[in-house]
C-alpha cells in the first residue's frame, strides 16, 4: 500500500533523507522512530504529496506520488506535525470544507463528518470555533480530517503530541483499530506507543533507516529487553561517528 | 469543483473577519468623499462620472487592494495549512483561481455599494449609462490587477505586512507610470520611446479608455495578460519554495 524506494531528499548540501527503501502493506502499522531531524517529517511529506523528492519514488496503492500525485493523494489521510486547522473557522465547518474537497457531496458529505466528529471524540466541540479549542481538541480535529474519507493509507505525523495521557491512550487505540484494514505510517520518538500500536517499527537516522523489525524482534535485538537502550545505541552511535571524522 | 470549494471557504473567511467590512467601508467614505471634495462633483455638473468619481479608483485601489490580498498565502505559510492544501487532491492552480476570485468578489461587492452614486447622477443629469458600465469594469480590472500582484507577493513571504508594503509599492508605481503629470516630468529626463516603455506599465492608458466607453480589445487583453503573469507566477513560486 505504501512502498518507498531510494527516496532521496536534499535540502541544499544537508542530505535529509538518504535513499530510503521500505513497504507498509495493508492491515500494517509501521511506527516511524528517530530522533528529531532525522527526516522522519520530511519521508511523510514527500510520501503526501507535498515535497517533491530530490530523487527515488513513492507508490501509494500502487500510485506513484511523482507521476500521478492527484490520485495518490486521495488515498492518503495525512496529519501535519504542527495539526494545522483555519482557526476562523467551526469544527464542522472546516470537516465539512475538508469533505468537500476529497469529493464528498450531500448526504454523503454529512454522513462522513458525522463518522468523523464520532471516531475522534469531537461531539461536544462540534459547533465550537477552532481558535476556541484546547490542543487535544484541535489535535483531533486535524485527525478527522485525515480520516473523512476513509482513505486506504493514513501518515500521522506524531499523532499524540501533546496529548495528555487519556487522549494519547485514545488515540492508540483507535491506530491499532483503523490498522487492521488500512496501511498506517506513524512517527513518533514516544518508544511504549510501539509495544501499544505498532505491527512493525523503523528507527531512522540523519536520513537512513538504522533498524527494521517487529517490536519483538527489536526488543530482541537490543539485548537488554529495552527499547530506550536499542533506540540510544544505533542513533548516538551515528553522533559519535560524525564527531570522530 | 475544487476551485469553488476554496472560493467559498475564502469568501466566507473574508466575511467572518472585519477586514472585508473594513476596506469596503474605507473604500466607499473615501471614493465618494473624494468624488464629492476633490472631485467637484456639484460644482462640474458632469454626469459621466469620469472625472468626479471614477478618476480616484487608481489612487485608493493602489493603496487599498493589497490589503485584501495580503492574507491569500501569506496566512497559509504562516499557519501552516499550505501542507493540508499541499496534500489535498487538488492542483495549485485551482487553490490560486479560488482565492484570487474570492478576493476579487470582496471588491465587487465593494463596486457594487458605490450604487448611490449611479442613481444620483441619472436623477440629476442625463449620462451614458453604458459608459459609466464601462468605468465600472475599468475599476474593476484595475482592481484586478492590483490584487493579482498582491497575491504574487504574497506568496514570496509568510509576514502580512512585508506583502502589504511591497505589493503597495508596486501598485503605487503603477498608477504614477502612466499618470500625465509624471510622465511629463520624465519625458525631460529620458527619450520618448524611454517614456513609452514605462507609460505601457501604468494602469492609466487603458483605464482612461474604458472610463471614456471605448471597449477596446487591447485593454482587456493588456489587464486579462498582466493578471494571468501575476498568477502563473504565484504558481511558480509556491512550487519553487518546496523544490
Amino acid at each position: 500500500m505504501i512502498e518507498v524506494e531510494n527516496l532521496t531528499k536534499q535540502f541544499g548540501s544537508k542530505c535529509a533523507v538518504d535513499n530510503l527503501t521500505f513497504t507498509v502493506k495493508k492491515g500494517e502499522v509501521l511506527g516511524f522512530l528517530g530522533p528529531n531531524g532525522a527526516g522522519k517529517s520530511t519521508t511523510m511529506r514527500m510520501i503526501t504529496g507535498f515535497l517533491p523528492p530530490t530523487s527515488g519514488d513513492a507508490r501509494v496503492c500502487g500510485l506513484s506520488i511523482s507521476d500521478d500525485p492527484k490520485a495518490a493523494k486521495t488515498k492518503v489521510g495525512y496529519l501535519p506535525e504542527s495539526a494545522p486547522l483555519y482557526h476562523d473557522m467551526t469544527v464542522i465547518g472546516f470537516l465539512k470544507f475538508c469533505a468537500s474537497i476529497r469529493g464528498l457531496k450531500g448526504a454523503a458529505n454529512k454522513t462522513a463528518v458525522e463518522r468523523a466528529i464520532e471516531t475522534c471524540f469531537l461531539g461536544s466541540v462540534a459547533r465550537q470555533s477552532i481558535d476556541t479549542l484546547s490542543k487535544g481538541y484541535r489535535h483531533r480535529t486535524c485527525l478527522a480530517q485525515a480520516l473523512l474519507h476513509d482513505p486506504e493509507v493514513l501518515i500521522l505525523d506524531e499523532p499524540t503530541d501533546g496529548l495528555d495521557p487519556n487522549q494519547k491512550h485514545e488515540v492508540r487505540q483507535l491506530i491499532k483499530r483503523l490498522g487492521k484494514d488500512k496501511a498506517i505510517l506513524f512517527s513518533t520518538h514516544i518508544l511504549e506507543e510501539v509495544e501499544a500500536a505498532c505491527t512493525r517499527a523503523v528507527i531512522v537516522d540523519c536520513g537512513r533507516i538504522v533498524a527494521d523489525g517487529t517490536p519483538a524482534e527489536l526488543l530482541a535485538q537490543s539485548g537488554s529487553g529495552s527499547l530506550t537502550d536499542l533506540f540510544r545505541r544505533l542513533t548516538t552511535a551515528e553522533v559519535k561517528l560524525k564527531s570522530e571524522s | 469543483m475544487t476551485s469553488l470549494t476554496i472560493y467559498k471557504r475564502e469568501l466566507t473567511s473574508y466575511f467572518a473577519q472585519p477586514t472585508a467590512y473594513a476596506i469596503i467601508v474605507i473604500f466607499l467614505a473615501l471614493s465618494m468623499g473624494l468624488a464629492f471634495s476633490f472631485g467637484n462633483f456639484m460644482r462640474v455638473g458632469d454626469a459621466s462620472l469620469e472625472w468626479t468619481f471614477f478618476f480616484w479608483h487608481p489612487w485608493i485601489f493602489m493603496l487599498l487592494a493589497p490589503a485584501v490580498g495580503m492574507k491569500l498565502w501569506a496566512d497559509e505559510q504562516r499557519t501552516g495549512t499550505i501542507e493540508l492544501l499541499g496534500t489535498f487532491p487538488l492542483s495549485t492552480w485551482s487553490a490560486i483561481i479560488g482565492k484570487f476570485l474570492a478576493a476579487a468578489s470582496v471588491w465587487l461587492v465593494a463596486l457594487l455599494l458605490t450604487f448611490p452614486i449611479v442613481i444620483t447622477v441619472n436623477y440629476l443629469g442625463d449620462p451614458d449609462n453604458g459608459a459609466i458600465l464601462a468605468g465600472y469594469l475599468g475599476s474593476f480590472l484595475v482592481c484586478c490587477t492590483f490584487l493579482a500582484i498582491t497575491m504574487l507577493v504574497s506568496a514570496c513571504t509568510r509576514d502580512q505586512v512585508v506583502c502589504l508594503i511591497v505589493s503597495v509599492a508596486i501598485c503605487v508605481t503603477m498608477v504614477l507610470c502612466g499618470y500625465d503629470d509624471f510622465t511629463r516630468e520624465l519625458a525631460k529626463a529620458v527619450s520618448p520611446a524611454a517614456v513609452e516603455a514605462v507609460v505601457s506599465f501604468g494602469v492609466w492608458d487603458h483605464f482612461r479608455s474604458l472610463n471614456r466607453g471605448l471597449l477596446r480589445l487591447q485593454d482587456l487583453v493588456w489587464f486579462g495578460s498582466f493578471v494571468f503573469v501575476c498568477l502563473l507566477g504565484t504558481s511558480a513560486i509556491l512550487s519553487a519554495k518546496r523544490a
